[in-house]
């Protein structure tokens, strides 16, 4: 397949971006500074993520969509309100995560924010399971960039006023140059942000005015120590088809009347892991000394025995040391617990410790 | 000091009598991206040219360190392994990673000179 570029490529490499491969696109990975650099920058002061590989989804309907949706999605579509986000996922008949997505209920119907290695799948499952009776768009015209960073608001602010009043979780139509733009208050740093839907055409533009504001361009590196420290999943990493909502601690994202009336693909496995069948846990872990313990590194319990594997690990430069997510068999989960993990062979000392790693700033 | 010779996986030699000092280049610094982990083999270990001599760990991957000589390992420098950051500040000053008592000086003529190696690392950035 051909690698393929957003809208803001060009704009990218004339600011110094080092790309990578991901998802299918050419990405920016870092620019000049750095990844600690960017991701000290974006929690002092306002960071700039282009994340137009994303998939944005929208589908309208109104009567029976939320009854179709909800078979595949295990959140509570009836309960949403106007313009609100909520964090979910397309679960499979074996209670995995085909992907995780943001549902925000908007006038013709529901936007959804796919992963950009996931979209296409995303799509045949949702139109599968949808029909024909609904009208779904996977926006192609469309860039997606966020601001993040405890100077985000008043940035924006600036350039589009009202946006500083959204409540986290929360999006709107915005008026920009002419044009309807919707943004959300969200975001995937454990900071304060905005994630903006743009016309391809619009955004080169509207990055420079934000970054002659005072953000900067940040790379996907930073995008994932950021995402590490507030103890957010990145799926293919932390959750995929074989790992359950439950089992990846997620348990938060499924509301009360779905829990009990299930009626969505894998409610079984999903109901007997909530009822005291689960066989492990995502933990966030904390190696003692400075080793980074990286995506696969397997779990030893302080005796010997092996009880799981990393699957995402770094150095957070917030928390100035390195931290990791993993799965662990349940009765090693508790936090403060000792554990080890074996690096090139060698065994580490590890705890494991509460998430997130960095205290997060939303406004609520 | 002697002058630096260069290897092909990035590394230069500065040699002082028997010993030669090893560390990374400007350019495997630059590429490396920030540094945040330093493992270093043990004081005595007898490494091989072009053999596995260390880690080092950025916000982005694991990285083998390679030895350009065949030898002993006499000294290795604790303060990278203490403050890794100053890989990227001083790679081919302070930022050295360990010494080794060489046992082939032959092995130096097969390493390049800086203006070679300058060249060698725009054509091969990676």
């Amino acid at each position: 397949m051909e690698t393929q570029k957003t809208a803001l490529y060009e704009y990218h490499k004339s600011l110094g971006a080092k790309f990578a491969p991901f998802a299918g696109y050419q990405m920016p990975i870092q620019y000049t500074s750095g990844i600690v650099e960017e991701h000290k920058f974006t929690r002092s002061e306002a960071g700039l993520f282009d994340v137009s590989h994303m998939g944005q989804l929208s589908i309208e309907g109104n009567t029976g969509l939320i009854s179709a949706l909800e078979k595949i999605i295990p959140i509570d579509l009836r309960n949403i309100k106007h313009n609100q986000l909520k964090y979910t996922f397309l679960t499979n008949e074996n209670g995995g995560i085909y992907d995780d997505l943001i549902v925000t209920k908007v006038e013709k119907g529901f936007n959804i924010i796919l992963n950009a290695a996931c979209k296409d799948n995303d799509y045949k499952i949702i139109k599968k399971a949808l029909g024909e009776k609904f009208k779904l768009t996977l926006h192609k015209d469309l860039s997606l960039v966020a601001l993040q960073g405890p100077k985000a608001s008043k940035i924006l602010e600036n350039i589009i006023s009202g946006t500083s009043s959204l409540k986290f979780m929360n999006g709107k139509n915005f008026s920009y140059n002419g044009t309807e733009i919707y943004i959300t208050r969200s975001g995937y740093t454990g900071e304060d942000g905005f994630e903006i839907s743009i016309l391809n055409n619009m955004v080169e533009e509207f990055a420079k005015i934000l970054i002659v504001k005072g953000a900067k361009p940040i790379g996907l590196g930073a995008r994932d120590t950021l995402r590490l420290e507030a103890g957010l999943c990145l799926y293919g990493h932390d959750i995929n088809e074989s790992t359950t909502p439950i089992e990846a601690n997620l348990k938060w994202t499924i509301s009360k009347r779905r829990r009990e009336e299930g009626g969505f693909s894998g409610y079984n496995k999903i109901k007997s892991d909530m009822n005291g069948e689960l066989s492990r846990l995502r933990i966030g872990i904390k190696p003692s000394g400075k080793i980074i313990a990286r995506e696969g590194t397997k779990i030893f319990s302080v005796d010997g025995q092996e009880i799981g594997s990393i699957t995402s690990g770094t150095y957070g430069p917030s928390v100035n040391g390195p931290i990791a997510m993993g799965y662990v068999k349940y009765n090693f989960s508790k936090p403060k617990t000792n554990i080890l993990l074996e690096v090139r062979g060698k065994k580490y000392n590890a705890q494991v410790s509460e998430l997130p790693f960095y205290k997060k700033s939303y406004v609520r | 000091m002697s002058k630096k010779k260069f290897s092909k996986q990035h590394e230069w030699a500065s040699v002082e009598g028997d010993v030669a000092t090893i560390g990374i280049t400007k350019h495997a610094a630059e590429m490396l991206g920030d540094v945040v982990f330093v493992e270093l083999p043990e004081k005595g270990k007898n490494v091989k040219k072009e053999g596995q001599a260390g880690v080092v760990e950025s916000t982005k991957a694991a990285s083998d360190i390679y030895t350009p000589i065949t030898g002993e390992i006499t000294e290795t420098n604790q303060s990278i392994i203490d403050d890794p950051g100053a890989v990227n500040k001083d790679p081919e000053g302070n930022a050295w990673f360990f010494k080794i008592k060489i046992k082939n000086k032959s092995e130096l003529d097969e390493l390049m000179s800086k203006a070679d190696y300058d060249k060698f690392a725009k054509e091969n950035p990676n």
